[in-house]
């Protein structure tokens, strides 16, 4: 009897343990560190408040924070409405349920392979001399290459787009496939057009998926350092890639108040969306 | 929608679900193709012949920057670490959940936050705990600890979905019958959920396999793959940069196509028993 009442403890304290030293504490000591002091060669234990001073007052900081959100809503947009067709699709006209499952999966696969091949596969593509470029200027639409298409702000967000998508799929795919058919077949008996019926039945009902999607890619996009690295060539900023930079030239405190700025800006949004759509009972 | 006929809507979406397939699978197959140009090659098209040599040049020759085996074998047995200690950990935290338990709340919005806290904090995180602590960070430690942080929240969330809709008669049915609860959980709960778990474990494998961020500050001295692939676009430019993309892509592949077979051969076997 004592057993099973203290079992649920015994079998959550390994994922307590894992979360307390590798996401608490880091997190704690990332706090503690944004306060102390370093010069070119280390870093020391103090409490001042220069690296939050220094970063706030930089112009630099504003416009690489206006930068991110600037990517953080575009991305944000373009998932939402390619993730909520792709689920649509998948949940409404595909009739099958095995059926259903294989195209889920074909569109999960590359989810499951390095993010970093996934970006380095545009260059062929994208590039000066890529496919695009030849296959535009050989239909003549185009007499030089297009310069944009690659190192560029479209680079970058045409990249996250293809990364993450499928976090704005799976989730908003989840709640399509619990709406109740039912609730369709009445609509449509009480006269509703198939326009009626997405915006006034379905869409309500896949706000908790949505809101799961949009944290998703919120949160993806605001800490993201690579892609915009390596996709703009490193013309761009994000908050991610100031961060990264700062970590190395070893100014760890600089990179820790930027930090905490980030998490609180990211928690903010966060709970932006939870306070517009209720989730709990999705999960 | 449900009717019958397929209407105009349904045209218009399958064209737009197949452009998207082809946008997630398009450039994919760009350095998969371009990883067998001909010696005198490039990085860009067109082909100049078609020849083995970039792979030649990836698993027997010597490269100038990098050392791909090693970075390979560390990738693999982190994978590999990262997989098993998520699908026991992420299994015993479900069925705790299964139960009221004192602070199952605050545990179940820090695994959430596991999920949203940027990566790269939490590279720099661990990186600076351990420097605070005088420990040196190292791919099996630090690393393994930060890999953790993005795939347990996943495993969790699985199970969460695996036990909402599993139904508890069948362990009722084992207790009358006299089991005791270990057997009942070996013998009833874990045949049923095995299916689920391979996922756990193929979500687990294929996170760590493919992280890039998370490690970038917690590997320590030795690289892991991603990080080794990294390393090769700055200062590589011949096409055994797509070579070792399209071998790194194939084992996945091959990781994921293994365990949704075995998911699917457990599968109809059980359907097999019920029906017999």
């Amino acid at each position: 009897m004592t057993l099973s009442r203290i079992a649920p403890y015994l079998q959550a304290t390994p994922l307590t343990l894992i979360l307390a030293a590798f996401l608490v504490l880091p997190i704690a000591t990332i706090v503690m560190v944004s306060f102390w002091d370093y010069d070119s060669i280390q870093i020391f234990p103090a409490f001042v408040f220069t690296n939050y001073e220094e970063t706030i007052t930089s112009p630099v900081t504003w416009s690489t924070y206006l930068n991110t959100l600037k990517y953080t809503v575009i991305v944000w947009a373009v998932t939402l409405v390619v993730g909520f067709w792709v689920a649509y699709y998948l949940a409404f006209h595909i009739r099958s349920a095995t059926m259903q499952m294989v195209l889920f999966l074909i569109c999960t696969i590359p989810f499951l392979t390095s993010n970093i091949i996934r970006m380095i596969s545009w260059i062929p593509f994208l590039g000066r001399n890529g496919l695009l470029n030849q296959s535009l200027m050989s239909m003549g639409v185009i007499d030089q290459p297009l310069e944009f298409l690659l190192f560029s702000d479209f680079a970058v967000v045409l990249a996250m787009v293809h990364l993450y998508t499928l976090f704005m799929v799976t989730p908003i795919f989840n709640t399509l496939m619990r709406i109740d058919r039912a609730l369709i077949e009445a609509a449509r008996d009480a006269g509703a057009s198939a326009f009626q019926i997405l915006t006034n039945v379905i869409i309500p009902l896949a706000k908790p998926g949505i809101a799961i999607g949009s944290i998703f890619v919120v949160t993806l996009v605001m800490g993201d350092f690579i892609t915009v690295r390596f996709m703009s060539g490193g013309q761009s900023a994000s908050v991610g890639l100031m961060m990264a930079n700062q970590i190395a030239l070893l100014q760890y405190p600089a990179a820790a108040a930027n930090a905490v700025i980030l998490l609180v800006l990211v928690l903010l949004l966060v709970a932006a969306i939870l306070r517009i759509v209720n989730i709990r009972k999705e999960l | 929608m449900t009717s019958e006929k397929r209407g105009p809507g349904f045209y218009v979406l399958t064209a737009f679900f197949i452009l998207f397939v082809l946008f997630l699978y398009g450039p994919l197959s760009t350095i998969f193709i371009l990883s067998f140009q001909g010696p005198n090659g490039g990085l860009t098209f067109p082909m100049n012949g078609v020849s083995l040599r970039w792979f030649e040049n990836l698993l027997f020759e010597q490269q100038a920057v990098g050392d791909f085996g090693g970075a390979f074998s560390r990738s693999l047995l982190l994978g590999l670490m990262t997989m098993l200690t998520t699908v026991v950990v992420s299994l015993l935290a479900g069925l705790a959940f299964r139960r009221r338990f004192l602070g199952s709340g605050p545990l179940f919005y820090l695994t959430i936050a596991s999920l949203i806290v940027p990566s790269i904090l939490i590279s720099l995180g661990i990186g600076l705990a351990f420097n605070v602590f005088g420990l040196e960070p190292a791919w099996y430690s630090s690393g393994f600890g930060a890999h953790l942080t993005w795939t347990l929240p996943f495993g969790l969330l699985i199970m969460f979905a695996v036990f909402n809709r599993f139904n508890p008669a069948y362990e009722e049915a084992a207790r009358d019958l006299g089991a005791s609860p270990w057997q009942t959980f070996a013998h009833v709960v874990l045949p049923i959920i095995l299916p689920s778990l391979i996922g756990v474990g193929l979500f687990g494998f294929t996170l760590s396999y493919d992280e890039f961020a998370r490690t970038l500050m917690t590997s320590g001295s030795f690289n892991t793959l991603p990080l080794e692939i990294y390393g090769m676009t700055t200062n590589v430019t011949t096409p055994v940069l797509y070579a070792l993309g399209t071998v790194t892509t194939l084992f996945s592949l091959a990781v994921i196509l293994i365990a949704l077979a075995t998911i699917a051969v457990l599968r109809k076997r059980r359907a097999r028993r019920l029906a017999g």
